[in-house]
């Protein structure tokens, strides 16, 4: 789930003397093919944006006016902006408390908080709302939607944020203390500028998500840009409203992104100066603080762990053995494992050589090949599915409802979490032993894959675990796409919870976590590590 | 270039294309592909009884009615589809309309009650549902229950009731509320509705709220309360169902059906299928099943439980004329999708 959290982390990890050392010679002698893989991936990774325009381009004026410049979509404007402008404050404000206070401060049990923290990243959002729901019944609207999207998304942020917390020097807070600041003047004015990288990131992906869920909002009747566009979809297919709603949609995220770049700024963080940063100093907290403390920390807890499990455990319960319904439930496992395998397999493979182009040979034209992907990926399911539906459907009918046309989409939605973690990887091989290799007679590619590769391991591993992740806990783009009698854990969910049969949903919803949690730990060692812990 | 690859990729690649082949493989084989908009429970039931006699796998795929419509008329005559199976008309309108039907095998049309069936036999009735009002009689009494589906137009409904506008079941119900009453009168019943109702996602959740007493009453199909109740009951207990009756366009009953694309290579095979849906055992299964919708084969029996159709005085509405297109435009203009 978890792509841009990481760069905030990784890519200034990077030393931008190995990036620039390896420039020039080197890509223009065996990269060629390099480059031309990397421009196709990026040429379908373009797909989806060409859809949207086309789509308004096609469509003719008189046709798109009263569909887009319409009351209702100003509804969902609202709705939607309201959602975002209300969850991402919040989740800042949560992440970046429960960062401090298990980084920082001396509070009783912090591995383990900083743990629990993580976890609900485990939990799909629409089980976390499919909880909420059976719960307490008669939530909804925009006090559900922000209650839910906080619980689902804060980890997020938090983790960034953490990682960032615990690599900060010490000396600059000690410095302004010296200089008369009060610990509140301090955090306020020294350390939280210093997160402002991790907090952007962290909100971007927060607000990413936010636009682009489904089953969310769906189950709690909040409407948004995306449960209406599918709401289109279930009437027309991909009629004109369902694709110029995600016109709009698609507008929104490339806004988003536009801002949270803005955000980003150009300030330095790096320290200076030579030698390693001090140990930090642990903040004793007084009795009434800790008190206060761990009261967050456990009421977050209660929220975003104990609502699910417990739902779960008693959906499980009042079902017994009767809703383990296996001639069902295994295929449906089955399915999940093979596309996510199937999808973290071609993904990452798909992200080596745009990986391999930004570490050894950046410039202008890799870095707008990376820029289509992150594009792409940070548009909604729904949008890239109704692309690959359209564009399938007309001009590719050999593919149009086959598993190569779920894979590409899953490729486009979810390239940059490969990449992110690619790239930290073969950044850490050095082009010397590449360059090796290539005098001792082998031809690039082998190069590549018996040195670069090998060494760049562990990073592709981990970014094959976020796209199978990812790939587990996908909805709408599934739904859309999948060949015919298809059914993964999702969409099985799904189709009972659309029945309110939540008894035989439960299974279903306890076997994505169980096959998220693994994951989730991955992520929480991986997030320690960056910060060299 | 290929023997260049580094063997990880060739292994993810032979992966991939197992996965695809396995997939195009199961779409091309011997079964035939069944474009299910039913309730997935009933269609499972029917393909269980209909394998088990002639052996001949069915594979589904699942969606909503008009969705399903609209996807077949783009696929064309290239349609993977064999047979389509609606809850509601129009998607079959949508589909017929579009010339994509082969004609249905007489047997199978003189198997159903000719009340059920467009008298062109491009497609079939299979079941058929009506229209209900539900409520909450602690909320609702029985005294101010409205005599018309109209009548929820008027301000005094206002935060009164509910439906589910997504679903093909309400649309259904709106385009037979259009060939009665017209486009005018439609679309101003529709904007009176987004004012007065609130919205929710499927008719279950519908009747889920109205047993809380979240919200009065609402619009939706007969058998909703009587499945739960088939179950726990617990979603359906505190409700009853109000029938509109004399001819009102919310006594409309609607007719869910069945078809063969034109363009199906298993044509004999698809006809079976749907020979089966609408013979005896086919029609048995809704009279015996958890479905509770309403049998329409000639002869045959609905569930004993239901108020028997004869006696709903549903409209006289000509199924081959409900136009869903119309339907959603008029509801999207109103602001309900």
């Amino acid at each position: 789930m978890l792509p841009e959290t990481l760069p905030v982390g990784i890519a200034e990890a990077i030393p931008t003397h190995l990036r620039r050392r390896s420039r020039g010679r080197f890509a223009s002698r065996g990269g060629a093919w390099v480059v031309g893989l990397s421009v196709l991936v990026s040429l379908l990774a373009l797909l989806p944006i060409a859809f949207v325009v086309g789509v308004y381009l096609q469509t003719g004026w008189s046709t798109l006016v009263p569909l887009v410049f319409r009351p209702r979509v100003g509804e969902l404007l609202v709705n939607t902006v309201l959602l975002v402008v209300i969850t991402i404050p919040l989740c800042i404000a949560l992440g970046v408390a429960l960062a401090w206070l298990t980084e920082r401060t001396n509070l009783p049990g912090r591995r383990w908080w900083s743990l629990l923290a993580t976890a609900p990243l485990a939990v799909p959002a629409f089980v976390h709302s499919y909880a909420w729901v059976s719960l307490v019944p008669p939530i909804h609207g925009l006090f559900a939607g922000v209650l839910v999207s906080v619980i689902a998304y804060f980890p997020f942020l938090y983790l960034p944020v953490a990682a960032t917390l615990r690599r900060l020097d010490p000396a600059i807070e000690d410095v302004s203390e010296s200089l008369g600041l009060k610990p509140w003047a301090v955090f306020f004015r020294v350390v939280l500028p210093q997160l402002r990288l991790a907090i952007c990131g962290g909100a971007l992906l927060v607000g990413l998500h936010l636009l682009a869920e489904y089953g969310l909002y769906a189950m709690i009747r909040f409407d948004t840009f995306t449960t209406a566009i599918f709401d289109q979809f279930k009437s027309t297919f991909n009629g004109p409203a369902a694709n110029l709603l995600a016109g709009v949609l698609a507008l929104c995220c490339l806004a988003m992104l536009t801002a949270e770049s803005a955000a980003r700024g150009n300030a330095r963080y790096a320290r200076v100066g030579s030698g390693s940063a001090r140990e930090q100093r642990v903040v004793q907290l007084s009795a009434p603080l800790k008190a206060l403390a761990l009261f967050l920390q456990i009421i977050t807890c209660v929220l975003a762990l104990g609502v699910p499990l417990f739902t779960l455990g008693k959906w499980l319960m009042a079902g017994g053995t009767q809703v383990w319904d296996l001639p069902e439930l295994l295929p449906a496992l089955e399915q999940t494992l093979l596309l996510g395998v199937a999808g973290a397999a071609l993904t990452t493979c798909a992200a080596i050589p745009i990986a391999w182009l930004s570490i050894r040979s950046p410039g202008r034209l890799q870095r707008l090949l990376e820029g289509c992907n992150y594009i792409t990926s940070s548009l909604p399911g729904i949008v890239v599915a109704l692309a690959l539906v359209t564009a399938t459907i007309h001009f590719a009918r050999p593919i149009y409802q086959t598993t190569i046309t779920v894979l590409l989409a899953y490729l486009l939605m979810f390239l940059p979490r490969a990449l992110v973690s690619l790239r930290a990887g073969i950044a850490q091989a050095p082009v010397e032993l590449e360059n090796m290799a290539r005098s001792l007679g082998r031809s690039p590619a082998r190069a590549l894959w018996l040195i670069t590769l090998r060494l760049a391991a562990p990073g592709a591993a981990a970014g094959a675990a976020l796209v199978f992740l990812a790939i587990t806990n996908e909805l709408t783009a599934t739904l859309l796409l999948a060949p015919n009698g298809t059914r993964t854990l999702a969409t099985g969910f799904w189709a009972m919870t659309s029945e309110i049969d939540y008894a035989a949903a439960a299974p279903y919803a306890l076997l994505m976590i169980v096959l998220s949690l693994p994951l989730t730990g991955l992520l929480y060692h991986q997030s320690k590590k960056t910060a060299g812990r | 270039m290929i023997s260049r690859l580094p063997s990880f990729l060739k292994k993810a690649l032979l992966a991939t294309a197992l996965v695809s082949a396995g997939h195009v493989y199961a779409a091309d084989s011997v079964g035939i592909v069944v474009y299910n908009a039913q309730h997935e429970g009933l269609t499972k039931a029917w393909v269980e009884g209909f394998t088990q006699e002639t052996g001949i796998p069915v594979t589904l795929r699942n969606g909503d009615d008009t969705e399903m419509g609209n996807q077949i008329v783009q696929e064309g005559a290239a349609s993977p589809a064999d047979v389509f199976l609606t809850e509601n008309s129009p998607a079959m309108v949508l589909v017929d309309n579009a010339g994509l039907f082969a004609p249905v095998d007489k047997t199978t049309l003189e198997q159903v009650d000719s009340a059920y069936r467009p008298a062109h036999g491009k497609w079939v009735g299979i079941a058929a549902r009506s229209t209900v009002f539900v409520y909450n009689p602690s909320k609702l009494p029985e005294t101010q229950l409205p005599k018309s589906i109209m009548d929820l137009a008027a301000p005094a409904w206002k935060g009164r009731w509910a439906a589910s506008p997504g679903g093909a079941d309400f649309q259904a119900i709106v385009a037979a509320i259009l060939e009665q009453k017209g486009e005018a009168a439609t679309l101003e019943w529709l904007k009176a509705m987004k004012t007065n109702f609130t919205a929710y996602r499927g008719n279950s959740s519908v009747l889920k709220a109205v047993n809380a007493g979240q919200i009065d009453s609402g619009v939706i199909y007969h058998y909703y309360s009587l499945v739960d109740q088939s179950k726990t009951g617990e979603n359906s207990q505190n409700t009853a169902l109000h029938y509109f009756k004399h001819k009102d366009p919310g006594a409309f009953v609607s007719i869910s059906g069945g078809g063969v694309l034109a363009s199906s290579q298993h044509k004999e095979q698809a006809q079976a299928f749907l020979k089966y849906v609408t013979g005896k055992e086919g029609q048995d299964t809704l009279k015996n099943g958890t479905s509770f919708e309403y049998a329409v084969g000639k002869n045959a029996q609905s569930n004993p439980k239901l108020v028997p159709l004869q006696q709903l005085d549903a409209p006289t509405v000509d199924a081959s004329k409900l136009d869903s297109k119309k339907a959603v435009e008029l509801m999207t203009q109103a602001g309900l999708l």
